[in-house]
């Protein structure tokens, strides 16, 4: 029993909406935040919507139940579907897309220094915003495309799933940083001398530096740093415009979780960090949800009964049933619990419950049934 | 053993399993420290704990004496340590963080972030008191996900973009040194579901590839089996008896008359059939486990969700299966 109910999450509603042109879930690691985007964006296509999900690292089968087999970087059509709509599904692959940005805006010299550079190629392939960065940056290329009438954006399972909103300050932060024009300072006064030509204070933290990274490293990095200066003058607009688009009416983020503690309280911050960046909050969609369909026999009664049977030695298969049933209700009403705190810290977030599945999901029928259950109110189960 | 890395899949219960085996490896009057990276505080929260400084304290006291000790590593006061220690570079922190440098070193520059915490951590493991003997009797670090673990641990490898020679790989390989020891081992905490043992099997592959030890995989939050293996069978082949389920309802008084028997009986043997399905599904993933050929431990589903009391009950079962 909630305290308070939550407002009803209608998905098709949102999905229908011609208006609504990106949905990002978003939500911390293991509460099947992928499942979710990819059975929202079938059920979407199955409603005549054309629709890419853009997915980073799908665990294997997800992928295998969508079709994609493959790391390439480039949508794939899944299926089209009866309604006129068609599903396109593909996987982010982060080292591809920044050499693509590389690619498109350095001239071809240029272009070769910054690829094979060795800072650039751990940073492409290993730093930890990295995916965050280039998930948004594939975003706002997918939606200039104009090819797709709904993007459905999966978030990194990065340490704080919010990093990506984040992605565009510290970017700026650090190419506007003065560290950066610490570095760059030898290169533009056109010697190769490092830091030959700064302040007294540069000259401290600059000799620091070459005592701990090595003087290598700073070459490296400020070759880096020079020729990126020149490629990304537009980087960070771009990804401003990106941030401005997750900002506009069109967009809907759903916050998913699972009726766990940690979940939870992960949700209760994200949706305050969205509102904090004044990110359009569609509701929240709890996954894997415990329900009985004898939800009418409390445990207490349950165990009662069951005791009852035990002690009497008689029908002990019932009594063995009714002890599954009472940890079901037992497990539901814990959720209940923790579903509770969420509601009455937030009491406006719209909200759809999910019920657990006893298997996984290995094909589209999979998703349609994960889609369905998403798209139908639970019943209360009286727990 | 003296360092304990656990790993898993996000929501297998990392924290959880780290926080019960530091209990149990402390219990007889050991001394044990509990290391956090990702800077989510998921320590203070499973003891209930007011959030964790970047500081070594005492935590929790383990069953028959014994101490855990806690400590939330933030990768920026590690690269100051780190600066002070080495290098006696103190003040100038200040003006390096004012600068942007501590910002770039730990988010930008790639792998020093992890070469900073696993560094800290590792000279936890190595530190010796004034007696000469070490400070930890062990340490157990709640890891980053299995999806990150091998590059989070193969520090040398990642950093080698960086720096070739010098100053940062010097202590890459002393971090190297330590985790690919025989002292290390490498734990694995999943749930008996397709997604995260399919990934602890991938970790477990990707671990070794790298030379990098592994450890144990605990399987978390089991349930017992309260059905005979019979029922299950007949639940999955659609011959579960309703009829003498009813019966039973009867007899315990859950029932008014025959027909509300029968209707009580149908939504149980429905929950019964899911929960067939349900075994069946975890009977098929124990047995995908044990190719992985390392030792195995079964940890229950606490009833009660994870609380204190909690975690002592998973640090007795962790301790009476041998693996502390």
């Amino acid at each position: 029993m909630m305290a308070r109910t939550a407002p009803t999450l209608h998905m098709d509603a949102i999905l229908d909406d011609r208006d609504t042109r990106i949905v990002v879930c978003c939500g911390s690691g293991g509460v099947g935040k992928t499942t979710t985007a990819a059975a929202l964006g079938l059920r979407a296509a199955e409603r005549g919507r054309t629709v890419v999900v853009l997915t980073v690292d799908p665990a294997r089968r997800l992928a295998q139940s969508m079709g994609l087999t493959e790391l390439d970087n480039t949508p794939r059509l899944v299926t089209t579907t009866e309604a006129g709509g068609a599903l396109h599904a593909m996987m982010l692959d982060m080292k591809r897309t920044f050499d693509e940005i590389i690619e498109a805006h350095a001239d071809p010299d240029r272009a070769r220094q910054i690829l094979t550079n060795p800072f650039y190629q751990s940073l492409s392939s290993s730093f930890s915003g990295t995916q965050e960065y280039m998930a948004m940056e594939k975003l706002g290329q997918l939606r200039r495309s104009g090819k797709w009438d709904l993007i459905v954006v999966d978030t990194p399972p990065s340490r704080s799933a919010l990093d990506f909103l984040d992605a565009p300050e510290r970017l700026g932060r650090f190419l506007d940083g003065r560290l950066i024009r610490l570095l760059m300072a030898p290169a533009k006064a056109g010697g190769r001398n490092a830091f030959k030509l700064l302040n007294a204070g540069f000259g401290l933290v600059a000799g620091m530096m070459t005592k701990v990274l090595g003087a290598q490293v700073i070459t490296d990095i400020q070759m880096f740093v020079s020729a990126l200066d020149a490629v990304f003058g537009g980087f960070r607009q771009r990804a401003e415009q990106t941030y401005r688009l997750l900002q506009a009416p069109g967009t809907a983020f759903l916050v998913v979780a699972a009726p766990e503690r940690d979940a939870m309280r992960e949700a209760s911050y994200f949706v305050e960090r969205l509102a904090e960046d004044r990110m359009p909050l569609a509701g929240i969609v709890v996954n894997r949800v415990h329900v009985s369909p004898a939800g009418g026999l409390s445990a207490a009664r349950s165990a009662a009964a069951a005791e009852d049977l035990e002690s009497r030695g008689e029908h002990l298969l019932t009594a063995a049933v009714l002890r599954l049933h009472t940890g079901r209700m037992q497990l539901a009403a814990r959720e209940h619990r923790e579903q509770d705190h969420f509601v009455s810290a937030h009491p406006t977030v719209p909200l759809a419950q999910v019920p657990a599945m006893p298997d996984d999901v290995h094909d589209l029928d999979g998703l349609r049934r994960i889609a369905d259950l998403l798209a139908t109110p639970l019943a209360p189960s009286g727990a | 053993m003296r360092l304990h890395v656990i790993t898993g899949k996000g929501g297998t219960g990392k924290t959880t399993v780290a926080a019960s085996l530091a209990l149990a490896l402390a219990s007889g009057g050991k001394k044990v420290l509990l290391v956090e990276v990702e800077g989510r505080q998921g320590i203070a929260q499973v003891f209930d704990i007011p959030p964790l400084p970047y500081e070594e304290r005492k935590i929790a006291v383990a069953p028959g004496g014994g101490d855990v000790y806690a400590l939330a590593v933030d990768p920026e006061d590690a690269m100051l340590e780190y600066l002070e220690m080495f290098y006696g570079i103190r003040r100038a922190g200040r003006a390096l963080t004012k600068m942007g440098v501590v910002d770039f070193a730990t988010t930008i520059a790639p792998g020093l972030r992890d070469v900073l915490v696993t560094g800290k951590t590792t000279e936890a493991v190595r530190r010796r008191g004034k007696n000469g003997r070490r400070v930890y009797d062990a340490v157990v670090l709640d890891a980053p996900p299995t999806g990150r673990i091998v590059r989070f641990l193969n520090v040398t490898q990642e950093v080698a973009g960086l720096a070739r020679v010098g100053p940062i790989k010097n202590h890459a390989d002393l971090v190297r040194g330590v985790v690919a020891s025989p002292e290390t081992a490498v734990h694995f905490v999943t749930l008996l579901e397709e997604m995260p043992v399919q990934e602890t099997l991938d970790g477990v592959a990707e671990l070794r590839e790298a030379g990098l030890p592994a450890g144990g995989i605990f399987i978390n939050m089991v349930r017992p089996a309260v059905l005979p293996p019979e029922s299950l069978e007949a639940a999955l082949a659609g011959r579960f008896d309703v009829g003498e389920l009813a019966l039973g309802l009867k007899a315990a008084g859950l029932a008014d008359g025959p027909a509300d028997a029968s209707a009580i009986g149908e939504a149980l043997a429905a929950e019964v059939v899911e929960h067939a399905k349900r075994a069946a599904l975890e009977h098929r993933e124990r047995e995908a486990l044990a190719e992985a050929e390392m030792p195995r431990y079964e940890l229950p589903l606490l009833a009660d969700g994870v609380d204190l009391a909690g975690l002592y009950e998973l640090a007795e079962q962790i301790t009476s299966q041998g693996a502390a």
